[in-house]
């Protein structure tokens, strides 16, 4: 019973330290500019949802929104036709230099996206993709397909070969075969790897904000200029910062159930 | 439609898994495989099937080469030792995706997809997940969608192994039945030379990749060509005594005489591997001719009904099956009674030179 007490205790202490930081953001999306820089309260004297209504009305806000939106599924669906296939070859089939292929894939990720800043903005400039929404969904692509191959792969390879093998002895082509019987069977994984795309995608500051400047800029670029003649808006800047997380929190309550076999690369 | 394979040879990276297999598999025949694990008896099948290509030699259907035909186009079906189903299709959709996939009418389906479930007894549960049925459901799913397509060749790559024992007399019975009427060959793959013997047909032994015997599973039986084949075929494994053959009688290993009988006379004088049939040894005498041997009692193995009795004595070891659970202490002294007339007589090469059947024939 003290025991469980103390256990309850240090729970409490370990959420509330956790929260205390998204609290204080939500707070302060509620209140005015001058009651955030007076004085110390812990709920809004004055509540008011007027950072929240200029967010919504103002295009250059909420377009950041759009823009982010719009790169971030682009760049889960290349991702995801690509991975595919590279992880059902690369679990299926031996090929020469199959295993130091699928590593590689993986060294991809140690290095970090600054390195890849230069090369791509020039490259993007002289091809006329700069600012534009498929740039930065392909720059990340760079990033989000190897770990999709890595976490597809070990969804695939927990699919007995012999489920194919019965497809084909029933006369399902190949395309139809994947198509109606493999995907879903891998469906929690694949729910998984989107996940993982948004994650990288939705949170990537750097190339992002580099590869855009006005057509596909993302909220994230835009919240670091909201430094006005008048000082920083903490008011917008918070609300802004509570919108950014929702999006986060709602992709991962739908895969809560498989994120930890993701987080293994799917062998679990 | 025949199938015919002829010197057909599989090996990866230098590892050989056949060697010059032939065989000729007639229509409507039940053919078995039987065979260790590792003989190759999946391999043959998945080169049967068209999963895998073989490295040597050529399969034919019906006199047509189709060693290089894709899977889809041969008309095969095929059941694994694991429960195989489409786990996001329902046992209806399971059953009928063959059928679909062949573009049948919608009517005939259903028709094809309840008869093949009665068959098989599953209509109760036409509408729920495989994943959510027994084992024994699972894999009468799998059958009955291997089943449902009139297949010409039907593989069963040991498909009741991982179903407990009386599901497995059950389904095995059944199964037997369920090719009386069929045209298709049907090709069992299993390593318990029992499952051999009570699913009767034509009986293969593998080893290592080869063929050593093929025939009428009651003849391979009591026929085998030589002590591997014997060896497989025999479940306790047959009992191997190295023994000289003389003028007048036959020795083991300078222990244990016996006189020669009139079949035994027949064979020229030497050195030669006596076997005999678990079965046939007891614990009292039956026969005029049986032989006393006073062993020491070493182990009981208690399978089922039935005690595998293993004794010992200073040269050589035996094994009885004995029907009923026999209990004895460890170390104490008994007498076995080998029947002399039941004798297997192998060559120091192996090969058979005289069997217990053959005996009976000559008589």
């Amino acid at each position: 019973m003290q025991m469980n007490k103390r256990k309850t205790l240090g729970m409490t202490a370990y959420l509330l330290f956790i929260l205390v930081p998204i609290y204080w953001l939500l707070n302060m999306s509620f209140k005015r500019n001058d009651e955030i820089l007076g004085a110390l309260t812990l709920w809004p004297n004055d509540f008011t949802f007027d950072n929240y209504i200029t967010i919504f009305s103002d295009p250059s806000w909420y377009m950041g929104y759009v823009n982010s939106m719009i790169y971030v599924s682009m760049n889960m669906a290349i991702t995801l036709v690509v991975a595919l296939p590279a992880a059902y070859a690369f679990s299926r089939y031996k090929f020469v230099g199959d295993k130091h292929l699928f590593f590689w894939l993986l060294t991809n990720r140690m290095a970090p996206p600054a390195v890849f800043l230069l090369p791509f903005f020039q490259l993007y400039s002289s091809v006329g993709l700069f600012d534009t929404h498929i740039a930065v969904a392909l720059a990340h692509c760079l990033f989000t397909v190897p770990l999709a191959v890595w976490i597809l792969e070990g969804f695939i390879s927990g699919v007995p070969r012999e489920v194919d093998e019965t497809a084909f002895i029933d006369g399902y082509s190949f395309p139809r075969f994947f198509i109606r019987i493999f995907l879903p069977m891998i469906r929690s994984g694949i729910g998984v790897t989107a996940f993982f795309c948004f994650m990288f995608s939705w949170v990537e500051l750097l190339l992002a904000k580099t590869l855009t400047s006005v057509e596909a800029k993302p909220i994230a670029a835009i919240m670091t200029r909201t430094v006005g003649a008048a000082g920083i808006d903490w008011g917008l800047l918070s609300a802004a910062g509570i919108l950014t997380i929702v999006p986060g929190i709602l992709v991962i309550w739908f895969v809560r159930n498989h994120v930890a076999k993701g987080f293994a690369l799917g062998r679990v | 439609m025949s199938l015919d394979l002829k010197n057909l040879g599989y090996e990866v990276e230098g590892e050989k898994y056949l060697t010059d297999v032939n065989l000729k598999l007639e229509p409507g025949s039940f053919n078995v495989l039987l065979g260790r694990t590792l003989a190759g008896k999946t391999s043959l099948m998945r080169l049967i099937a068209g999963l895998d290509r073989p490295t040597a030699g050529s399969i034919y259907m019906d006199g047509i080469d189709v060693t290089n035909i894709a899977v889809q186009k041969r008309n095969i079906s095929m059941v694994y030792q694991q429960f195989i189903n489409y786990p996001n299709l329902t046992v209806r959709e399971n059953i009928a995706s063959p059928l679909i996939i062949a573009k049948t009418k919608a009517s005939e389906i259903t028709r094809r997809v309840n008869e093949t479930a009665a068959i098989l007894q599953i209509e109760p549960f036409l509408d729920r997940y495989p994943l959510e049925l027994s084992g024994g459901q699972q894999q009468r799913t799998s059958m009955a969608r291997a089943l449902v397509k009139d297949a010409s060749i039907i593989l069963f790559d040991e498909p009741l192994v991982n179903l407990d024992y009386k599901l497995r007399e059950e389904l095995r019975s059944e199964l037997r039945d369920l090719f009386k009427e069929r045209n298709a060959i049907a090709v069992y793959a299993t390593t318990e030379p029992n499952e051999a013997m009570a699913l009767g047909g034509v009986t293969t032994l593998l080893h290592e990749g080869r063929v050593i015997q093929t025939g009428l599973s009651t003849k391979v039986y009591r026929n085998p060509i030589n002590i591997e084949a014997a060896k497989l075929f025999s479940e306790p494994a047959i009992n191997l005594i190295p023994g000289r053959l003389s003028q007048n009688e036959v020795t083991f290993d300078d222990s244990v005489h016996f006189p020669l009988d009139d079949d035994l006379s027949k064979i020229p004088p030497g050195n030669y591997v006596f076997g005999v049939l678990p079965s046939h040894i007891g614990l009292v005498p039956n026969h005029d001719d049986d032989l006393e041997i006073t062993m020491r009692m070493q182990l009981a193995e208690i399978s089922g009904s039935e005690t595998y009795m293993h004794v010992v004595n200073d040269h050589f070891n035996l094994v009885l099956q004995l029907s009923g659970v026999i209990s004895y202490h460890i170390g104490d002294s008994i007498k076995v009674y080998l029947p002399t007339h039941k004798l297997f007589v192998f060559d120091q090469a192996g090969n058979t030179i005289q069997t217990p059947s053959q005996r009976i024939r000559g008589n």
